[in-house]
């Protein structure tokens, strides 16, 4: 799969594991998003109730998606509004390419949004000559780094401060260069006068969408910095990326999932801009844009209904799962290697992609569970990794070493006597050659244990063969 | 005896590595009025097969286990991981057939961890033992998650004489064991399990207690090669009076152990 | 023109196919399928609602909506009437140290208070440019939940004047607080009418000013949207 290297996991891991930076840029997500999230939940008694309602709402939405989306569509319309259809991520790059050209954008503002990402846009409009600026602080400070977001809410979570003041400098290099940077706000302030000059320079606005309305038409974004605001505001032309599992039937059921979407991600009781956009500007209005278009993205979503991964389309992007994952924390977004990292990405990438080329995912779970414990949706994250290695097993994918090593312990694991006694002997053997130390520090065939910890070695007899003996049964 | 019989289910790593675990269980249910035994047939709950995406396997591991221990009122496990195997997980199995299907949940619904099952079903408050130290407990996710086991050991911590508990500042967070994973991902597993030990170091705790043998000795065996001094031991150990053996990993005096 | 654009019906045809071949259906789907969504659609019931602006009185809405505004960093003035809103603005700007200076909205509902009679404020009205630094508006709504203002766009109110100036002044008549998000959506089809209500363009749900914390997620106000959000609140 171009552009992803899913299938890389463990390399990526290992790399990122040796940085020193990006373990010193996670460190604070516990006192962050985990406390926040935690101290929101707890100021809500209904939270666990409007977290069953949203799922509710979302099951309901896809079991009448079609519908939903011809209402929402029509509505759009109606309004004033183009929608656009894109099967894959070709014809949606094609879709924003051609408005772009027809509004002769030299320049293009671009709010946050995964799909954009999931597309290619900024490659895409780089190689035709057009301009993308992103207006995201965190999308902006990785876009001059030319880097991907490492994460879906925070996507430049991997850098520390200092990383970015050093970015600041090589790029901003008209400023002084004895200025001071030290301190965050000052990063920010620069940040906010540079990009002020640039929203005002482009044709066309694009930003994704959180919700899509049937009810009304209307598209959702919310954001806590504003920029997705000013850059669908000031251009001319403004463009929603949507995928199709972002509709919902009315203003009342969007309003359910945006009370846990806040608290789950950033630990806010609600973000601080939540936008709704309905068509272009009308005769009367003093602003905003004169032209509205939606393009609404399947790229495999659809093949996803009624199937293994169905529920997985209620997923609301809130990176809560990611958050709270401690194998995310530990390697960070990149190592998934492409747009979704974490446990949601575990689950959607291959769906999306190809399990063929993201199949180390699915398997990078402790299955600790926490994800799903947390997942206002209520996706069952760790189950859904599972039915991703059952197929993974049916189809073959799974490591030679993983599969052999289990044929070999199934022989013995159905036969409980020959069980008893091998283990038996295996167990005496390990103890006595671990002596009075009572652990090994090398162990043949354990290296992956044994590289980092000490090998505890057995007491000595199995507890089946002490007990035969005291209880006297056979 | 007139309680309630209760097939143990060992599971492999008691079995094999830590059999005062098992005798600790044994002791522990049958002071609280249990009669308590161990089926031969049994060697594991089949969650290797199962997280590695083996269904067929698991399913044949499972049924051993079904058809072993469905004449017991109840199936007890000193392990979160295995008695979430059981009572979560076997029902998943056989979506296709109606009959193991039905075998499965019955003994899902009988299945239990070993301290939710003395504190939640046998009303156990106090148990007779006493243990002089700092003592921290890490939740094991399977048992916190699955099966809800958080206040359980904490309740009967509480009434042992000498014992001071310290909680764990990530206390659940995995500790990066995660059966298969550690060996699969052991750079990952590893700083998971360090990220663990700082903390447990942190409390300043002599003792790390938790409900399952796969989590500690995936810590012990850190704690051990990061040296600190630290003794691990499963929960069933210090609840039974039994913690005078040699802890998890640790050196023995004399001669070969138990 | 429009031609170069492509025309993206078949892909709209394919994708349908494919949703109802994942959900089960032959074709579009039939009136009693119909049936559950249309009337979700018509009478948009209202789902859970959090308890904690139940049963408050005007008073009580209003006190909570200055709780939950300051808990995110906005500042509130309350006033008895709109003759005292001038005189508060221009007692904020000066405690912050900002130009006694402002873009106002077009708003007849502004038009109530004695701007001229202040004298130390210098107005104007209409949307704001680069070099603004103040704005005043009022506000369709505030709801007390989460301390959230609700901007409707339109001729009396340009949405650029709710996040260009780094300082967004809003005048918030207390009669308009209401409890949840839902009591504004009903506000709103009121206002708008019609039997399928008609958004305006942009309506913005404002709750605190602007942040970032996508600097080693240090918490920052001000990222492009206004650093300061200050709420005289009137009644």
């Amino acid at each position: 799969m171009e552009g992803s290297t899913s299938h890389d996991f463990k390399a990526n891991a290992t790399r990122e594991l040796a940085n020193a930076d990006l373990r010193a840029a996670l460190s604070g997500s516990d006192r962050t998003f985990v406390a926040g999230r935690a101290r929101v939940v707890a100021n809500l008694p209904e939270f666990d109730a409007l977290r069953d309602a949203a799922k509710a709402i979302k099951d309901h939405t896809l079991a009448n998606l079609d519908h939903y989306l011809e209402v929402w569509e029509r509505r759009a319309r109606e309004a004033g509004g183009h929608v656009h259809w894109a099967k894959d991520t070709a014809e949606a790059r094609a879709i924003v390419l051609a408005l772009c050209k027809r509004a002769g954008a030299r320049a293009v503002n671009k709010g946050k949004s995964m799909i954009a990402e999931e597309c290619g846009i900024n490659e895409m409009l780089e190689a035709n000559g057009i301009r993308p600026v992103e207006t995201d602080l965190g999308e902006y400070i990785i876009q001059i780094r030319h880097e991907t977001p490492s994460h879906i809410i925070a996507p430049a979570i991997h850098l520390t401060k200092a990383q970015v003041e050093k970015s600041f400098r090589e790029t901003h290099t008209g400023l002084d260069p004895a200025r001071d940077l030290t301190e965050p706000r000052a990063l920010l302030t620069e940040a906010r006068e540079i990009l002020r000059k640039k929203y005002f320079e482009a044709e066309v606005g694009i930003t994704g969408a959180n919700f899509l309305v049937a009810e009304t038409g209307s598209s959702i974004i919310v954001t806590n910095e504003g920029n997705g605001d000013l850059s669908q505001l000031l251009p001319r032309i403004h463009i929603v990326l949507a995928s199709l599992e972002k509709v919902v039937p009315t203003l009342e059921d969007a309003s359910t999932i945006l009370r846990v979407l806040a608290r789950s991600a950033t630990g806010q009781e609600f973000s601080t801009y939540t936008t709704l956009s309905t068509g272009p500007r009308r005769a009367d209005d003093l602003d905003g844009p004169e032209e509205y278009h939606v393009v609404v993205l399947d790229n495999g979503r659809a093949a996803m209904l009624g199937g293994e991964f169905h529920e997985m389309l209620r997923c609301i992007r809130c990176g809560a799962c990611m958050n709270h994952c401690p194998v995310y924390q530990a390697v960070g977004g990149h190592a998934y290697g492409w747009v979704y990292p974490g446990p949601m990405g575990a689950v959607l990438t291959p769906a999306l992609i190809g399990i063929e080329h993201a199949a180390p995912l699915p398997n990078a779970s402790t299955f600790c569970g926490r994800c799903e414990q947390v997942c206002p949706m209520r996706i069952p994250l760790p189950g859904m990794m599972r039915k991703w290695r059952e197929r993974e097993f049916d189809k073959g994918l799974t490591p030679r070493p993983a599969r052999q090593g289990l044929k070999l312990w199934a022989a013995f694991a159905t036969r409980p006597r020959l069980y008893r006694f091998v283990t038996g002997l295996a167990m005496g053997a390990l103890a006595r050659l671990a002596g009075r130390k009572g652990r090994l520090r090398r162990l043949p065939l354990a290296g992956g244990w044994t590289r980092y910890r000490e090998f505890p070695a057995p007491e000595g007899r199995t507890f089946q063969a002490m007990w035969a003996e005291k209880r006297g049964r056979p | 005896m007139s309680g309630p019989r209760v097939g143990l289910f060992v599971t492999c790593l008691v079995d094999l590595f830590r059999p005062t675990v098992g005798f600790a269980a044994v002791k522990l249910l049958e002071e609280a009025g249990c009669t308590a035994e161990v089926p031969q047939a049994q060697t594991c709950c089949g969650q290797p097969a199962w997280n590695t995406g083996d269904r067929k396997t698991t399913q044949a591991v499972a049924k051993g286990v079904i058809a072993a221990f469905e004449g017991y009122d109840y199936v007890v496990a000193p392990s979160g991981s295995c008695a979430g195997m059981l009572r979560v997980h076997y029902p998943e199995l056989f979506v296709a057939d109606e009959s193991w299907k039905a075998r499965a949940e019955a003994l899902a619904a009988k299945s239990w961890e070993l301290v939710g099952f003395l504190v939640d079903v046998l009303k156990l408050e106090r148990v007779a033992a006493d243990y002089a130290g700092i003592v921290t407990y890490h939740d094991s996710c399977s048992g916190l998650r699955e099966l809800g086991v958080k206040a359980q050991p904490r309740a009967l911590l509480a009434g042992i004489g000498g014992l001071h508990l310290r909680e764990l500042a990530d206390a659940e967070v995995c500790c990066g064991f995660g059966g298969t994973f550690c060996v699969k991902y052991p750079d990952i597993s590893d700083r998971m399990v360090s990220n663990k030990t700082k903390s447990i170091v942190d409390t300043g705790a002599d003792t790390l207690l938790a409900g399952d043998m796969g989590c500690l000795m995936n810590m012990a065996g850190k704690l051990q090669r990061e040296g600190a001094a630290v003794r691990v031991r499963h929960v069933a150990e210090v609840l039974a009076g039994m913690a005078d053996r040699p802890a998890i990993g640790e050196a023995r005096d004399g001669g070969e152990g138990a | 023109m429009s031609a170069e654009v492509p025309d993206t019906a078949k892909s709209r045809a394919a994708i349908l196919g494919a949703i109802r071949r994942g959900l089960g259906r032959d074709g579009a789907p039939t009136r009693a399928q119909r049936e559950a969504p249309e009337t979700r659609l018509a009478t948009h019931p209202r789902n859970l609602q959090p308890a904690r602006t139940a049963g408050a009185d005007h008073g009580g809405l209003a006190h909570l909506f200055r709780h939950y505004a300051e808990a995110v960093q906005a500042t509130v003035t309350e006033v008895a009437d709109m003759a005292s809103v001038p005189a508060a603005v221009a007692d904020y700007l000066r405690r912050e140290n900002l130009p006694a200076r402002a873009v106002m909205a077009p708003d007849p509902a502004l038009d109530a208070a004695p701007w001229a009679e202040t004298g130390m404020l210098s107005i104007r009205r209409g949307k704001p440019t680069e070099s603004d630094e103040v704005s005043v508006t009022s506000a369709f709504a505030g709801i007390a939940e989460t301390g959230t203002l609700v901007m409707l766009s339109g001729k009396e109110h340009p949405s650029t004047l709710n996040f260009l100036p780094e300082t967004h002044i809003v005048v918030l008549s207390a009669d308009r607080v209401v409890g949840t998000y839902e009591d504004v959506w009903d506000r709103i089809r009121r206002k708008m009418g019609g039997a399928v209500p008609r958004l305006p363009r942009t309506v913005n749900l404002v709750t605190g000013p602007s942040r970032s914390g996508d600097i080693q997620q240090t918490l920052l106000l001000g990222a492009h949207g206004p650093r300061r959000l200050h709420i005289v609140l009137v009644g």
